[in-house]
């Protein structure tokens, strides 16, 4: 009696793991980290806020759907995607090949370039935050720039945000020339910058300049030139299951309606202070 | 199930099994010998000792030992004072703050269990040593500890075993322990299923080993209870 209770039990248990329902897309769950402001952050009061939050409402309202947002710790986030405890993701993330294998990316919405920051005090500060590298033209000027960053980051320890295009970035350009540490959020990656515990970071622009606006943050500045392209990827996409294909077609175009009528723009520029949608 | 990527990925985690195993290794060896020291404090007769040794047992029992990784990695690093001190070579480095995380967590939980074992020692062997005119360092050293450990094994045992899984822990501050390496390969893999199954294999087989150890200690402390030799 009690075996077969419990049968039952696990039996229910696997029966009830989520089935998406094609088709109908009234209601939407959206997962976004909610720890990498400005895209997506957490306020005092335990709200999201960002750029993309808004974007969520505006693109929701847009395809006639109920959203509902789901905070994922970021190093989880394609997984729990793919087992269906949301429908889309929506933060920040960059689309490149490597999650195009696993996941479909909707068209580009954002783009922001990376780069490396250390303390003002450090003796890397000296290189010179400037030029700009597409890591998939790579022509003799930005080469050179590469070149430049390789030889005097070589030694040093380079702190990223784990699974991320700048963590790919590290490991396959600057590779065993450095120590690469990885961090499980853009804040604490910060914070180890300011201890003194990682030499530089890479990070996208845009979250920077939010912590380099704050008082902990006031020491912080670029080195080199902005990245991007390569494993950057081609800009910051939806990421949706490859099976929800009619969901795509809408982001899509939500996205597309959005780009028309300026609203897209308008959401960068008011939390990033600079327009930074595509 | 991608069976090709559990066993590609076995080998990885092995590595990361090193750094587990020294984690536990040094934190449970030094723990155990600040544990004693605390169990004494606490069985002492001096009001202030006591106070400290429950005081000390309460706080790092009552919060979650993830908080007190992040209190000694992220939060001592906030202060320039340490920044610039000599302690910053010892803060500096994650795995140091890991283990000093660790030893005084276990520290606590294990002064509790050596408590219970001393005072589980029973009054009439404390009596007789003292009757043929040992010491107080004496008979703690030929009866009241020994008989103390023998006692708190069992409970001890389970203390390691906890450890061996809380390293786990200190993966959130950029540790390259097994679930450390774990999380770095499913961000390259998206499968966390498989990842995982691999990697509580591994804890599974340490702890194995643990379970033994302890067995063979017991056994080994408890002559007088075996039968048929």
């Amino acid at each position: 009696m009690i075996t077969r209770f419990f049968l039952t039990l696990i039996t229910a248990l696997f029966l009830v793991i989520p089935a998406s329902f094609a088709g109908d897309w009234s209601k939407i769950k959206i997962g976004t980290e909610g720890a990498y402001p400005p895209w997506n952050g957490t306020n005092a009061a335990g709200e999201l806020e960002g750029a993309e939050i808004d974007l969520i409402a505006d693109l929701c309202a847009r395809m006639n759907a109920e959203c509902e947002i789901v905070a994922q710790d970021w190093d989880g986030i394609i997984p729990a995607l793919q087992n269906g405890k949301y429908d889309a993701i929506i933060a920040g993330m960059s689309i490149t090949e490597e999650r195009m294998k696993v996941i479909n990316f909707s068209q580009g919405y954002a783009n922001e370039p990376a780069s490396f920051s250390v303390m003002k005090s450090s003796s890397l500060a000296g290189l010179q935050a400037s030029g700009k590298v597409n890591m998939d033209s790579l022509d003799s000027a930005s080469t050179a720039l590469i070149d430049a960053l390789k030889s005097s980051l070589s030694g040093k320890v380079v702190g990223v945000q784990g699974s991320t295009t700048h963590e790919n970035f590290v490991k396959q350009v600057l590779g065993d020339s450095v120590t690469m540490k990885s961090y499980d959020t853009q804040l604490n990656l910060e914070l180890d910058l300011i201890a003194g515990r990682i030499d530089a970071l890479l990070s996208d622009k845009g979250s920077m300049e939010e912590f380099m606006g704050t008082d902990k943050g006031k020491d912080v500045v670029f080195i080199g030139p902005n990245l991007g392209g390569g494993p950057f990827g081609a800009g910051v996409g939806a990421g949706l299951r490859k099976a929800d294909t009619d969901l795509l077609k809408m982001i899509n175009k939500a996205i597309d309606e959005a780009r028309a009528d300026g609203t897209l723009a308008k959401h960068f520029t008011k939390w990033f202070g600079k327009d930074i949608s595509m | 199930m991608n069976y090709e990527l559990m066993i590609e990925t076995f080998p990885k985690l092995l590595m990361g099994s090193y750094i587990t195993i020294q984690l536990v290794t040094i934190s449970l060896f030094i723990g155990l010998f600040l544990a004693v020291g605390l169990a004494l404090l606490r069985l002492s007769s001096n009001s202030f000792l006591i106070f400290f040794a429950k005081t000390y047992i309460f706080y790092f029992r009552g919060t979650p030992l993830l908080v007190q990784i992040f209190l000694i990695y992220y939060g001592i690093g906030q202060f320039e004072s340490v920044r610039e001190s000599v302690f910053w070579v010892f803060f500096k480095e994650a795995y140091w703050c890991g283990i000093l995380a660790l030893t005084l967590n276990t520290c606590a939980y294990s002064s509790e269990i050596i408590r219970g074992g001393i005072q589980s020692v029973p009054l009439g062997q404390i009596e007789s040593a003292k009757s043929t005119g040992m010491s107080r360092f004496l008979l703690y050293r030929r009866i009241i500890l020994p008989i103390a450990f023998r006692q708190a094994l069992p409970a001890y045992g389970n203390e390691m075993i906890l450890m061996v899984k809380a390293t786990s822990l200190v993966s959130t501050i950029t540790i390259m322990d097994i679930t450390g390496i774990a999380r770095l390969v499913i961000a390259k893999t998206f499968s966390p299923v498989e990842i995982f199954i691999v990697a509580g294999l591994i804890y599974l087989t340490i702890n194995f080993a643990v379970t033994r150890l302890v067995s063979f200690c017991e056994y080994k402390l408890t002559p007088h209870l075996r039968y048929n030799e």
